[in-house]
């Protein structure tokens, strides 16, 4: 069938810089690029080219210039080019659309409408480069209070186990399959470096991977890939995956063609097979369910670590987070509507799960009611794109962060939004050898690393600024933080003030 | 019921009149203690509070005095401040509803020039009535009806609620709200005295230090930064910050963790001054998990920002500045004296002879105690000042 979708993208060759190299064409792995033996002449197929400037990048002589190929349809607020191209595609499979990364439409992002306060004249600010600055978090159940035996400083409660970040920014989850075992290298070296975590996600855990046992939290997610004693005993923490904000109520698939025998043997599925994770999880249709889910992990770990529950934000998600703490999660992690993916139906993507402020600001609000916040950590994922969105986020509640995408753009992402491919020309959402070696997780840690070093640093500043020396300072302190351009309901719901007021 | 059905007085629109996070003030500290017990009067520490004047801008001062009421150490002590008649008779038939009043009168003032427009002030003297749930002690039912008092519509307003103690504040320099209280006929063991430079708030006289619940009574110089998360945790353990200023969270948050969760003062003072983390690391193990346990479970209790307090409870008086020293305290002995200043030479103006005078490091409590053969002396006390 002739397709009627026209180019996105225009590749521009200077052909007075091209040396005819055609290291542009060993670089597309979508194939836009080509060599014309006959002409002695390099060139592109447009329609092939998704906007990841990966020739760009790598042209020697500065010769190519990825640019959107003006295509102006008739202007309509309605039709808008995205929606009529989806359409037209599925006119042409008949199929489900699939998409890669997080939610791009746009809806309101309610970081870019909140401000952080400062210190002037009544207090002073502090400067993180001569005083201590502190970021360390500690991710866990807390007692409600301490008790000590009488008359002495022995501590009397039994502490439940507590998980030390240096820096309040974990790397979410990114399965093995999804991304590959270089990708994961890369951050779990960044996590030790860094002294923060990184995660599995529901791919198991590759036996290279085990000494990073440390900085690592292992998901056991509906399909149940890849767990066994060796895995749970191996990790820092257990994160049970509910759902993510990529997809809330959708399930994983992915296909046999990725499943190679390392994949496989990770996995622990044949070789070639499909993966399915099923959209719920099989043994948990209720409340009582996931608590069960809970305590056997727990019990299969001998109490040895915290366990950890994701969860889609989704419109009940704080009665949900209640139950979830009342359930005996350790930590409740928020994904919000921007969670990306490796992959999953665009409509579902982009329609479906409320904005991560939101939901964190009234999933925190709720736990102090009901007098339960110090019972689990809380952790907002899905759409962090800098250290300001960071410290908005601890101080709507947030105990720490996951970041994703932000992780991988480190890696060189240039979020083209073509994980589901499998065709990443960057080397990171694939398991095609002849891509992944392009990432070499020796620099892949250091760039990863570099980014939390960059972050931890600027966070420093802003605490610096507000006139704290401590993270928990800021932590679920509304009061350093101005809303601009919300209304009522949004800034009530959010438990901010409205800038100048 | 006196209060039920009415709307709740709101004191922030009285006391943080501008609506802003919360209340700023910078201001001058002192404290005096007899450490022997001995009860002197406060004529000196008016004395010295008066030599940081400038550190005021005469729109709050107060003092708290403890062992005062000898005669009536056993009864809670409650001074309330009315704006009107109605109120005073309103919240007097509240009293005798839930107290046994044992004795009752107004606090003594005279007429001066600097005090313009005083409310009225009285004194109570109470017993929790008998029979109270088990779970309620005397204690916790008093919180209960102060926080009442102070968020029912009415314009009363507890100053203070101790036994044998007494918080007498209002709006001017220190040195006159000693004058226009007549505190020089008092004799304490203990005095704590503020004088205040509130910088977004309009003269009330429920507004000025020194800040109270029971015998808990804070003085306070500086703006607590991390003060929104202060107030939200104390909420879930049901306190309710009326007040919306920083001084208020630490009230409470004594009051939770020394009372409620019954940690000792030397506790306490690294919940609200903890040491930094690479500090606790360094600590003896079993020091270290002590001290990890309680940043991990009071870490939304530390005060952050720059601050030094004054702290009194009967018996105790505590000097604490924030962890990196970033508001002055100065701290003096001589004898069985200890003396906590914002600054050295209002100790020296009383006490010129001191054996002791330092500064201590941000976040290191100086806590001053009773001795264990102290005694509150009652009879033949000689008239003495403050500086022997």
């Amino acid at each position: 069938m002739k397709t009627f979708v026209t180019p996105k993208f225009k590749v521009n060759r200077d052909e007075d810089r091209c040396i005819q190299c055609q290291v542009c064409v060993n670089q597309c792995s979508f194939g836009a690029n080509y060599y014309d033996a006959e002409e002695n002449k390099v060139k592109s197929r447009e329609e092939l080219c998704t906007g990841c400037h990966r020739c760009e990048a790598f042209c020697p002589t500065n010769a190519i210039r990825v640019t959107y190929n003006p295509l102006d349809y008739r202007g309509n607020y309605n039709w808008r080019p995205d929606i009529i191209e989806d359409i037209t595609k599925q006119s042409e499979t008949g199929g489900v659309l699939l998409t890669g990364m997080g939610d791009d439409k746009s809806q309101r992002i309610y970081w870019d409408h909140i401000v952080l306060n400062a210190s002037q004249v009544t207090n002073p600010s502090i400067d993180p480069l001569r005083e201590p600055m502190e970021l360390t978090t500690y991710l866990g159940q807390k007692p409600e209070r301490l008790e000590l035996e009488p008359g002495t400083h022995n501590l009397k409660t039994k502490m439940t186990p507590q998980v030390k970040l240096d820096v309040p920014v974990m790397f979410s989850a990114m399965s093995y399959g999804a991304v590959s075992l270089n990708v994961q290298e890369s951050l779990a070296r960044a996590a030790k470096e860094m002294g923060t975590l990184w995660n599995t996600g529901e791919g198991g855990l590759h036996p290279s991977l085990y000494k990073y046992g440390d900085n690592t939290i292992v998901q056991v997610a509906s399909g149940r890939f890849g767990v066994h004693a060796d895995y749970l005993d191996a990790a820092k923490i257990i994160e049970i995956k509910i759902g993510q904000g990529a997809k809330p109520g959708i399930g994983g698939h992915l296909p046999g063609e990725k499943v190679s025998a390392d994949v496989s043997l990770t996995r622990m599925i044949p070789e070639g097979t499909d993966a399915i994770s099923p959209a719920p999880q099989h043994d948990i249709y209720s409340i009582e369910d996931l608590a069960q889910l809970i305590y056997a992990l727990k019990e299969a770990t001998n109490y040895t670590k915290p366990v950890s529950v994701k969860i889609a934000a989704v419109h009940n998600a704080a009665a949900i987070a209640s139950g979830i703490v009342r359930g005996g999660a350790d930590i409740v992690v928020i994904d919000g509507l921007r969670g990306a993916t490796g992959a999953a139906p665009k409509v579902i993507r982009d329609n479906v799960g409320i904005p991560i402020e939101l939901a964190l600001a009234s999933v925190d609000s709720r736990l102090r009611q009901e007098g339960i916040r110090h019972r689990a950590s809380l952790v907002a994922s899905g759409g962090i794109r800098s250290s300001g969105d960071v410290a908005k986020a601890i101080a709507l509640g947030a105990d720490a962060v996951y970041i994703g995408t932000a992780a991988l753009i480190s890696l060189g992402c240039h979020v083209c939004q073509q994980c589901h491919t499998g065709k990443c020309a960057w080397g990171i959402c694939t398991t095609d050898l002849r891509l992944t070696k392009r990432i070499n997780p020796e620099i892949g840690a250091r760039r990863a690393a570099n980014l939390l070093r960059s972050w931890s640093i600027e966070l420093k500043d802003i605490l610096g600024g507000l006139g704290v020396n401590a993270l928990e300072s800021l932590r679920g302190n509304r009061l350093h933080l101005r809303g601009i351009g919300l209304s009522d309901t949004e800034l009530e719901i959010l438990g901010i003030r409205m800038a100048g007021n | 019921m006196l209060f039920e059905g009415k709307s709740m007085k709101n004191l922030m629109s009285i006391n943080n009149t501008y609506n802003d996070d919360k209340v700023i003030d910078a201001c001058s500290i002192f404290g005096a203690m007899d450490r022997s017990g001995r009860r002197f009067s406060g004529e000196g520490v008016f004395k010295a509070v008066a030599n940081m004047h400038d550190r005021g801008n005469g729109l709050g001062g107060g003092f708290a005095a403890y062992g005062l009421y000898p005669e009536h150490a056993d009864n809670y002590a409650l001074h309330l401040m009315y704006l009107s008649i109605k109120s005073k008779l309103e919240t007097e038939e509240f009293l005798r509803e839930h107290f046994n009043v044992v004795w009752q009168e107004e606090v003594p003032s005279r007429k001066t020039a600097a005090i313009t427009n005083p409310p009225l002030v009285w004194r109570y003297f109470v017993d929790v009535p008998q029979g109270l749930p088990e779970n309620q002690s005397a204690d916790d039912y008093v919180v209960a009806r102060v926080m009442e008092i102070n968020t029912s519509d009415n314009d009363s307003f507890v100053f203070s609620s101790g036994k044998n103690m007494a918080v007498f504040k209002g709006v001017g320099y220190p040195e006159e709200i000693a004058e226009y209280f007549k505190l020089e006929q008092y004799k304490a063991y203990i005095w704590t005295a503020h004088g205040r430079f509130p910088t977004n708030t309009v003269a009330w006289w429920g507004g000025a230090h020194p800040f109270s619940i029971l015998d808990w009574t804070v003085v306070h110089n500086g703006e607590i930064s991390s003060y929104g998360i202060n107030r939200r945790y104390l909420e879930q353990f049901g306190y309710k910050c009326t007040m919306y200023t920083d001084t208020e969270v630490i009230a409470y948050a004594v009051d939770l963790l020394l009372r409620k969760h019954n940690l000792p003062l030397e506790i306490v003072a690294r919940v609200l001054a903890a040491p930094f983390w690479d500090e606790i690391e360094r600590m003896p193990e079993k020091e270290r998990n002590l001290m990890r346990a309680i940043r991990q479970t009071y870490g939304s209790l530390l005060l952050n920002g720059p601050f030094a307090v004054v702290i009194a409870h009967s018996g105790e008086m505590i000097g604490l500045t924030d962890r990196i020293r970033l508001r002055p305290l100065t701290v003096g002995e001589k004898d069985d004296m200890l003396y906590l200043s914002s600054e050295e030479s209002a100790i020296r103006l009383i006490s010129p002879d001191l054996d002791n005078a330092w500064s201590p490091m941000g976040g290191e409590p100086v806590i001053g105690k009773l001795k264990p053969d102290a005694q509150i002396h009652l009879e033949d006390e000689k008239e003495e000042i403050v500086s022997r």
